[in-house]
């Protein structure tokens, strides 16, 4: 067991005085749990998260979306509570609770008063080992899986493309599955699929649980080691298996029809993330260019494409620096009126070409470090927002102590560094793009010979 | 724009209502009016060096008379430049001392709010722009047109939303002539119709002092905050409150409407006007409605729509209260070829639930969750600034956060079963569904 207790930094000097109220304490339990507390007294209120090493990218292909299904698992039931007693107790308490599935984490989280941390650790260490999975449960929460991919994917014809677009932009890494999985998949899934993937992964020694608030983190350590500690770590737990994306020699292009009212521009290049990346500045570098490109109103693509050229009638850049595998720079756009996907696409190439030939500014940059330092002490108003980081982090691999060299490493960019990322990723060869082709809305004119062919699955 | 897609247990909804537990002390509320006849509410929050402000005007769409879409234009084309300097010069003053500034507008309700750092440079430079945007916003032509164009194409892709369609069907029909009918981002006809002019003579009449509420929270004292607040205000124009919005009308009888789409999903809304800001039953209908459909997926809708059946991952029921009477809306989506099941437990529920009321259990647990989660509502200065905003444009007690707890204990089985059976008119409701073939 191991404790430390490191200050999260802030790197402006007037906000130095923050830096002492702000403590993160680490610990770890004999059977391998990790718990990370951020003392936060501003509220009488506390945030429990529990975070799991496991999420889509750990599936492989014929149970993509195993790990979201068994997320919605977790509320049906143990030896100990009955179905939906988890969520009634919560709720009972004045809690608000939820959980989330992504790529790289399945991870449970509920917000109550203060003093009422132990229910939540109560039913947390409970489920970590004693799920009882029903199939008569199971089959009812698949359809709710399935109508939750409906709404979410199937119509909406841009989630629709951004999900074919990960799906030729990586070969073998398993961020080209969508963590809602394959409809397909969800519908052959059998609960004994839950049931391995619930064995394998669900075990302290695969856990880290994150605790903000108005809490003393060593009296949250004591009641973490009376609640988890009893837990028998799993012994063959092994990391999963790194199916690393080859390098990518040469652009890829789709097209997804489907019935829409807008074409959308989705293109995205292949970019390493913190975790993998052999420089890290190249990827605090890769940070400042999305914010040079779209961090605010005043950033290039609206000033220049939607207000100025008019071109596009939206846009986007965005870039994910924490995640466990390598990733995709992304920029999007929906045409203006009169304008056509390729002016649209011509129109953000010209932009990246005019990262690779021209230094940022000073202004632009200035801009960009005035709200990393400000957003840093935005965020500490939300504690929600906190755990959430620490989880992140530490769930990646990056370890939670890696969020104090944010700032100061965003502060440390140059512009020849941004020209320099922009030159070594944004190329043609490592560029995917998606094409949302809209196809009549009308049923009966999508029949038509003239409607072309049927988008729907 | 999100690189990750990340998946929910539950999806979240807005909660439009606030609670209170007495264990703790609810924000100290201090109210004044300023020298310009704007009334000002304020919390001193000295834990972060951060000030958060909203100053809202009554220049909602109910404003809009025959120009749906005049109120949100008007809002959205703050963003465009002021005191001639164009949108990227104006957003470049902000974003260099990391200010967030916002605007938007919805059915009562235009208006700004703007995040910044306390140090004094920043701040100043922060509240001079916000001053020149509520000053002189630019409304150039060149500025209105293409936005213009911009709200045509957003409304062109709201069409291959089905849940957009059904908002529009449902507020139309849930509606009639009142104000509330139109959606706050016009129609292709009135979109096409606005002019600059218009946008400008909106914004002179209702962007006024008198006509406006201020909300103030952060590390700044009373003070400093009120010199702040006469920095805004100085220059802007006394004016005219506006008039207040015509009454609704409850609907008369019940209606369905089905609207074919090219979706795998069918969505249905259902409900009827609800509630209104400082209705008398609001409290009781807030406790009321949370174990019908208010509560997540402890309530009887989650239950036997998707505990029991499978049949929807979304599935709600709440009152959302406006100066006037708001929507009562129960939602949920389903496949299409179930959508006339799911239609038929909706209803059921809602008339199990008013004609038999809530169980003893049921209250004691809403009750529980009500009043334990109150330091929840007000643990960030975010949500503090929420409240405040609030309070000050429905003119609420400013003893609201203080008194709810109490009201919510004080409410009794009986009184919440006549007031369900006499305010929800489960035989009187619009039903909207869109999806599928008609």
């Amino acid at each position: 067991m191991q404790r430390m207790n490191v200050a999260m930094l802030v790197c402006a000097g007037f906000l130095a005085s923050l830096v002492a109220e702000a403590g993160v304490s680490e610990y770890q339990l004999d059977n391998g749990l990790k718990l990370i507390v951020q003392e936060d007294h501003r509220a009488p209120v506390v945030i429990s998260q529990v975070w799991y090493k496991v999420g889509s990218s750990y599936e492989t292909n014929g149970i993509t979306g195993v790990s979201h299904v068994l997320e919605h698992m977790m509320f049906k039931g143990t030896k100990k509570f009955a179905p939906g007693e988890f969520s009634r107790i919560i709720a009972a308490n004045g809690g608000r609770e939820n959980a989330f599935t992504g790529r790289d984490y399945t991870a449970y989280f509920q917000r109550l008063e203060k003093s009422r941390l132990k229910v939540s650790f109560e039913m947390e260490a409970d489920r970590m080992r004693g799920l009882q999975l029903s199939d008569k449960e199971f089959q009812k929460e698949v359809k709710v899986v399935m109508e939750e991919r409906r709404l979410r994917t199937e119509d909406k014809p841009e989630a629709y493309t951004y999900e074919q677009f990960n799906g030729v932009a990586s070969i073998t890494s398993p961020y080209r599955t969508p963590v809602i999985g394959w409809m397909n998949d969800l519908k052959s899934m059998k609960v004994e699929d839950l049931a391995v993937w619930y064995k394998q992964w669900y075990a302290p020694n695969n856990a880290t649980v994150v605790v903000a608030g108005d809490v003393k983190a060593d009296e949250v350590y004591q009641l973490a080691k009376q609640y988890f500690g009893p837990l028998k770590p799993s012994k063959n737990l092994s990391p999963p298996k790194p199916q690393t994306e080859p390098e990518q020699k040469g652009q890829r292009r789709i097209k997804v029809k489907m019935p829409a009212q807008l074409p959308y521009l989705l293109m995205g290049y292949a970019v390493p993330s913190l975790k993998v990346a052999k420089d890290d500045w190249e990827v605090y570098a890769l940070e400042v260019l999305a914010g040079v490109l779209d961090g605010g109103t005043s950033t290039r693509l609206s000033t220049r494409l939607v207000r100025e050229q008019g071109i596009l009638t939206s846009t986007g850049a965005g870039y994910s620096l924490s995640s466990r595998l390598a990733g995709r720079f992304l920029l999007e756009g929906v045409p203006a009126q009169g304008h056509t996907i390729k002016q649209a696409e011509a129109a953000l190439l010209k932009e990246i070409k005019e990262l690779q030939t021209s230094m940022v500014s000073k202004g632009e940059l200035d801009r960009i470090k005035a709200q990393v330092v400000a957003s840093n002490v935005y965020e500490r108003d939300s504690i929600f927002y906190q755990a959430m980081q620490l989880g992140t982090y530490e769930t990646v691999g990056l370890g939670w102590k890696r969020l104090d060299d944010y700032v100061a490493k965003i502060q440390a960019v140059t512009p020849e560094q941004v020209q320099q990322v922009a030159k070594k990723y944004l190329i043609e060869d490592k560029l995917t793009v998606a094409e949302l082709v809209p196809m009549p809305m009308d049923k009966k004119a999508a029949r038509k010979p003239s409607g072309g062919a049927h988008g729907r699955h | 724009m999100d690189a990750i897609k990340m998946m929910t247990r539950i999806s979240l909804f807005l909660s439009v209502c606030f609670v209170i537990l007495p264990v703790q002390a609810a924000p100290d509320i201090q109210h004044w009016t300023s020298k310009q006849g704007t009334q000002v509410f304020y919390v001193h929050a000295p834990g972060l060096p951060i000030v958060d402000l909203q100053i809202t005007f009554d220049a909602g769409s109910a404003r809009d008379g025959n120009l749906s879409g005049l109120s949100s234009m008007t809002s959205h084309m703050l963003g465009m430049g002021a005191a001639g300097l164009d949108a990227t010069k104006i957003a470049q003053r902000f974003e260099g001392v990391g200010a967030e500034f916002g605007h938007s507008a919805d059915r009562d309700r235009a208006w700004l709010k703007l995040r910044s750092l306390t140090q004094q440079k920043w701040l100043d430079q922060a509240t001079d722009t916000l001053a020149m945007v509520m000053e002189k916003p630019n409304f150039t032509q060149s500025d209105f047109t293409r936005e213009q164009k911009r709200y045509l194409i957003s409304l062109k892709r709201e069409k291959q939303s089905p849940s957009k369609i059904a908002a529009r069907a449902f507020y139309k029909a849930a509606y009639g002539d009142h104000p509330y009918a139109q959606m706050p981002n016009g129609t292709e006809k009135t979109i096409k119709a606005l002019t600059a002019a218009d946008l400008k003579k909106f914004f002179a009449k209702y962007y006024v002092a008198s006509n406006a509420t201020i909300a103030i929270v952060g590390d700044i004292d009373r003070k400093a905050a009120n010199k702040l607040i006469d920095k805004l205000m100085k220059n802007i124009p006394a004016g005219k409150p506006a008039k207040p919005l015509p009454k609704v009308v409850d609907l008369k009888k019940a209606q369905t409407i089905r609207i074919s789409h090219p979706s795998t999903q069918t969505h249905v809304y259902m409900g009827h006007p609800g509630n209104y800001r400082g209705d008398p039953d609001y409290f009781v209908m807030y406790l009321g409605n949370h174990a019908l459909g208010g509560s997540g997926l402890v309530s009887r809708l989650s239950d036997e729509v998707r505990e029991k059946r499978g049949l929807s991952y979304s599935v709600y029921s709440y009152f959302s209260p406006l100066a006037r009477k708001g929507l009562f809306q129960v939602g949920m989506q389903t496949k299409n070829d179930q959508v006339d099941l799911g239609v038929k437990v909706l209803r059921q529920t809602i008339k199990d639930y008013v004609d038999t009321g809530m169980t003893e259990k049921e209250l004691t647990a809403s009750r529980k969750n009500i009043t334990g989660g109150f330091p929840l509502r007000i643990d960030s200065n975010k949500k503090i600034l929420g409240y405040l905003a609030m309070i000050g444009f429905y003119k609420l007690p400013l003893t609201y956060l203080d008194d709810f707890n109490k009201t919510i204990e004080a409410i009794s089985l009986k009184q919440i079963h006549e007031t369900m059976r006499r305010r929800v008119h489960s035989d009187r409701m619009v039903t909207v569904i869109v999806g599928g073939e008609k």
